[in-house]
């Protein structure tokens, strides 16, 4: 049960005991929030004993007439908007100051009650103006931990792209330098390892731009429907070089056709993701089993590796953003750390599930299932 | 056996790892190279190095510390150097500049990632004497 904190602003002693009558045991509930809410009631006379409250206290909802002795309502109104302080004003008027209540709505104040009001008004007038503070400050809370998970984002991609630049940059010196003397030969090594950080880079960055594509597009990216064992295949194919380094063989078990309805890039996205992931933590000669099985309105894809595998410990972190797992085998495997992250978030955008059974030094297998999208 | 000094290092940037390992023994000590905590910490156990620097963040966020303050509590008379990028890019500040940070950072001195040479090779020289 939460309470909010409310101040009768009005200087007609009948009006505020009524207000406490009517909202004293009143509390308000919404099937969308779990929380419900009570009004906890205070009472200012006059313009002046308001203002003094709202400064030294932080109310949530204000009642606040706007005939007052001293200082008029909307005056009020005007400090609170200027001073940003955070609460919701509601307004009491009488009839023949509708004018004056749709000024002040537009100066900020969120709903009015026209005086006399009948408890079932200001009841409803009650709940309207809780269910909006209780949306402002939900949005802002969401804006604050974007804002805080923008900020790690950022500082990690940063730290991420400079620790290459920092050794390309320090091999580049002593080449300059000729620091092992002038033989070409000897910096062979530097020049091979600075192309390999380059080449890491540009994963990263590319990896970054997919994770923003996928965070940023929602439901209106183009659609249709593929077979998606071809989308496998051409993948496959393009990642036949990799697969020649390490003489890795994949072996597919696929449907004829399968039809799939969904965003290609994405999909490919994915099938990218898992089977360069299921080459670089392979074994050398090792084998990839790809099966694709159609299923009642979804599609289950499923790698299996004999690869490196992965402790449950490990397992366990391999969602997060930029998540490596660090060991003695891993170690100069080049990754940006984003790609199963973004592959989680896309097959979430398809209400699938993805995963993930590994045991160390036998290889692991993910399995997907995704439902067709919403057409 | 050769009377160079021992210089342990602990990177799990490889490049980071050579580069450092090169001016080190271009300064002509002897670099111990170790790209991640847990060996680092068998190393300490089993042998006292004359200086060391540590990257911070390896396996965790703070192993560099988790290391400075290993090798502080066997040896207390050995200088240790944390290397690291993350102030530049957090505006977090780990200075030791009051006798509070000192006591828990265990490091006598931090320097930032790119190191330049012929700073590295001045800082040891102190350290040293």
């Amino acid at each position: 049960m939460a309470k909010l904190k409310t101040l009768i602003v009005d200087d007609e002693p009948g009006i505020r005991s009524g207000i406490r009558r009517i909202l004293s045991n009143f509390t308000t509930s919404y099937p969308f929030i779990e929380e419900n809410f009570e009004y906890e009631l205070e009472e200012a006379e006059d313009g002046i004993i308001a203002l003094d409250k709202i400064k030294i206290k932080k109310y949530d909802i204000i009642l606040l007439d706007n005939k007052l002795p001293g200082i008029e309502g909307i005056e009020i109104l005007n400090i609170i908007k200027k001073e940003e302080i955070d609460c919701a004003v509601m307004m009491i008027t009488s009839f023949a100051s509708l004018d004056l209540a749709v000024r002040a709505t537009n100066e900020g104040a969120y709903n009015f009650v026209p005086k006399p009001f009948t408890p079932a008004e200001l009841r409803t007038a009650m709940e309207n103006i809780t269910k909006h503070l209780y949306l402002k400050r939900l949005t802002k809370d969401v804006n604050k931990e974007e804002k805080q998970f923008r900020f790690q984002f950022l500082s990690i991609i940063g730290h991420e792209l400079k620790s290459p630049i920092n050794a390309v940059e320090s091999y580049l010196r002593i080449i300059l330098e000729q620091q092992l003397g002038n033989n070409i030969d000897d910096y062979k090594t530097m020049i091979l390892r600075s192309i390999e950080r380059i080449k890491g880079m540009r994963t990263l960055i590319s990896d970054m731009l997919d994770l923003t594509k996928v965070q940023s597009q929602n439901q209106n990216l183009p659609k249709s429907e593929l077979d998606i064992c071809s989308l496998a295949k051409r993948i496959i194919e393009t990642l036949e070089p990799m697969q020649q380094q390490r003489n890795i063989k994949i072996y597919t078990d696929f449907p004829a056709e399968c039809n799939f309805y969904c965003n290609e890039n994405e999909i490919n996205i994915i099938f990218n993701n898992l089977i360069s992931n299921a080459i670089k933590y392979n074994i050398e000669n090792g084998k990839i089993f790809l099966t694709i099985k159609p299923e009642e309105n979804q599609i289950k894809i499923i790698t299996e590796d004999t690869g490196i595998g992965m402790t449950k410990e490990e397992v366990d972190m391999l969602f997060g953003e930029f998540v490596r797992i660090k060991n003695n085998q891993t170690k100069n495997i080049e990754g940006s750390g984003l790609g199963l992250s973004i592959l989680k978030k896309i097959i979430e955008k398809y209400h699938g599930t993805i995963n993930v059974d590994s045991t160390p030094d036998k290889g692991t297998t993910f399995s997907i299932k995704m439902f067709h999208a919403e057409k | 056996m050769t009377n160079k000094k021992n210089i342990l290092l602990v990177d799990d940037d490889l490049d980071q790892l050579e580069i450092v390992g090169l001016y080190v023994s271009k300064f002509g000590f002897n670099p111990i190279k170790i790209d991640n905590q847990k060996e680092a910490e068998t190393y300490i156990e089993n042998n006292k190095p004359d200086l060391a620097i540590f990257d911070l963040m390896m396996e965790n966020e703070d192993s560099g510390f988790i290391l400075s303050y290993k090798l502080k509590k066997k040896y207390p008379d050995v200088p240790v150097i944390i290397i690291t990028a993350v102030a530049s890019e957090t505006g977090m500040s780990f200075g030791l500049d009051n006798e509070t940070n000192k006591t828990w950072i265990k490091a006598d001195l931090y320097l930032e990632k790119n190191i330049r040479e012929d700073q590295l090779h001045r800082e040891m020289k102190r350290l040293l004497n």
